[in-house]
């Protein structure tokens, strides 16, 4: 049960449950899909950049707790980032849920929840669908992105 | 509107006399089970992705490969000879098994899939054409749909879909209705791997056969569970996969009959299925080497023999028995937890039960319950459409082999609650 408890942390379940910024971005100027058909996780990411910096960013759709609460997290971290730093915030998260890094949690911030992800290797793509799609939706590709 | 609620197919009614099937006995011949998985005692249910191999399966392959192995149908020597006949009589219990009228209608394919897919590449091709029409069900798995959206593709035809009702029953008023004199082969699937319904094969085939109409059945989830009879079922063509049928991966089954096979074009073409070859004229071998090309998987034949033989020796009956009251009681505890919603309720079920819990995603009921060493699947189970048809993006799907217990439910539904724990 600790690996569980590990993995589905109370603040990681709450944003599964209560996603922040839960809504269409009819501003947004980007926006990108995230797909894994096999799980069933679907999200579409709305991103309002202005210039380089993402103003203001949201997310819907349904997935596992994982993907959801990361969703959610994810556009209360990237919000006001450049891309530079939401590229770098986004390199560190994998290393964190790839169980990679070098131990400092310290740039992630709230997202070093995720550090139990490492310890199940088959949700590490539900950890990163959004962050990938983030990537897709900031690069400007319009394919749907998967991590299947 | 007739569903199949009110026109029960007989062949999954369990058989009357109550036999002593000695589960813990049988679940010693699967080495498999004995394991503990994340330090708790394996649960294995995930038995509609594939069956765990007894024994007897094992050492048949491993015998094959220490003792037997040679290659076949073309050596003169002792060993070859005694492959080829291992191999031609793993065919006749194939045959014996589903009860074809003779044996060249068997013909050893890769899997259900690979079955599906020789189909719609021979028959489909010679026969049908544009604007015709191929009639398929919405229940269908993957591969008994992808293979005949290329052949319509490639064809300019036309797939038409049968619709299920809210219980996944076929609607048979419906399926009939769209039957035409465009229609040209008519792909069913036995059971539901997603569900669990049965289809009521016997009346699909009556009706489809009034217009001349073949009728090709996707056995794999069908043939663990139930006796089938090609004949008395009346299929012109029946595909199962051996690996859920506690036999290997990579071999499976084409039943055709004869008369359909002799008119269709080969397959594949290579080795062993010719005759003669030159480069101006190559005659193809009979029946059913014609869609046998290349050296066949002998071990796999050889395990799927073995594994037929093993559960005929069981008694099919006994078993349809048994499963069927370990569904049941499934069922039962299953639907007492709260949140639960069962996707497939049909009249007629076998070896399925697809949930999902409110407010909480499949995909972490499966990962919570592999760790109470519980095996599941999750997920859309190669059955999209079934999904959208649900309005689900996944579910949860526990399925059941002849050697699960009433033990092993009330593990899983202990562990949905714990799931609940998790998520409350």
């Amino acid at each position: 049960m600790s690996d569980l408890r590990e993995l589905y942390q109370d603040v990681i379940l709450e944003h599964s449950k209560a996603p922040r910024n839960y809504r269409e971005l009819p501003q947004a100027n980007r926006r990108a899909e995230g797909y894994n058909p096999l799980c069933g996780d679907h999200f579409t990411l709305y991103v309002d950049l202005e210039g380089d910096r993402v103003r203001d960013i949201s997310f819907q759709g349904s997935g596992c707790a994982i993907s959801k609460a990361s969703a959610s997290m994810l556009t209360q971290m990237v919000k006001g980032k450049t891309r530079a730093e939401a590229q770098k915030l986004f390199d560190k998260f994998l290393q964190l849920v790839k169980g990679e890094g070098n131990g400092n949690q310290a740039e992630l911030g709230k997202l070093a929840v995720f550090s139990g992800v490492c310890e199940f290797p088959v949700r590490v793509k539900c950890a990163t669908l959004v962050w990938h799609t983030l990537q897709a939706a900031l690069e400007g590709k319009q394919e749907a992105v998967s991590t299947e | 509107m007739t569903t199949v609620a009110n026109r029960l197919p007989t062949e999954f009614r369990p058989p009357d006399v109550r036999t002593g099937f000695d589960v813990e006995k049988v679940r010693r011949d699967f080495p498999i089970l004995a394991q503990r998985v994340r330090g708790k005692k394996l649960v294995y249910l995930d038995n509609a992705a594939t069956s765990q191999k007894p024994q007897v399966v094992i050492d048949a392959i491993s015998r094959y490969y220490e003792e037997g192995n040679a290659n076949i149908h073309r050596g003169v020597h002792y060993l070859s000879e005694h492959a080829t006949e291992e191999h031609e009589a793993a065919r006749k219990t194939v045959q014996n098994f589903v009860n074809a009228s003779n044996a060249h209608e068997i013909i050893f394919v890769r899997g259900a899939t690979e079955g599906i897919n020789l189909v719609t590449q021979t028959y489909g091709r010679a026969n049908v054409n544009a604007g015709d029409e191929v009639l398929i069900t919405a229940m269908e798995h993957h591969s008994n749909i992808v293979p005949w959206q290329i052949l319509c593709e490639e064809k300019g035809a036309r797939l038409r879909v049968a619709p299920i009702n809210d219980r996944g029953e076929l609607l048979l008023d419906e399926f009939e209705k769209l039957l035409n004199p465009r229609t040209r082969i008519v792909a069913v699937t036995h059971v539901s791997n997603a569900l669990g319904t049965v289809n009521p094969i016997p009346q699909i085939v009556q009706i489809a056969h009034q217009q001349n109409i073949p009728v090709l059945v996707d056995g794999a989830q069908a043939v663990p569970h139930t006796k089938v009879d090609v004949q008395a079922l009346g299929v012109d063509f029946y595909v199962f996969s051996g690996h859920k049928v506690y036999a290997p991966t990579g071999i499976g089954v084409l039943y055709g009959k004869s008369a359909l096979l002799e008119a269709m074009p080969p397959y594949q073409g290579g080795g062993d299925m010719i005759r003669s070859v030159s480069f101006e004229k190559t005659t193809y071998n009979k029946l059913p080497y014609k869609f046998e090309a290349g050296t066949p998987h002998v071990a796999g034949a050889i395990g799927l023999g073995t594994a037929i033989e093993y559960l005929t020796g069981l008694g099919i009956d006994n078993v349809a028995n048994y499963e069927h009251e370990v569904l049941e009681y499934a069922t039962q505890a299953i639907t007492q937890i709260p949140g639960i919603r069962l996707i497939g309720t049909a009249a007629r079920k076998a070896g399925v039960l697809s949930f999902t819990l409110e407010g909480i995603h499949p995909h972490d009921i499966g990962t919570i319950l592999d760790q109470e060493g519980i095996a599941i699947r999750t997920g859309h189970h190669c059955a999209q459409p079934v999904m959208q048809r649900f309005g689900v993006p996944a579910t949860a799907r526990a399925s059941f082999a002849l050697y699960n217990t009433k033990e092993e439910a009330d593990a899983l539904v202990n562990g949905i609650q714990k799931v609940r724990e998790v998520f409350a």
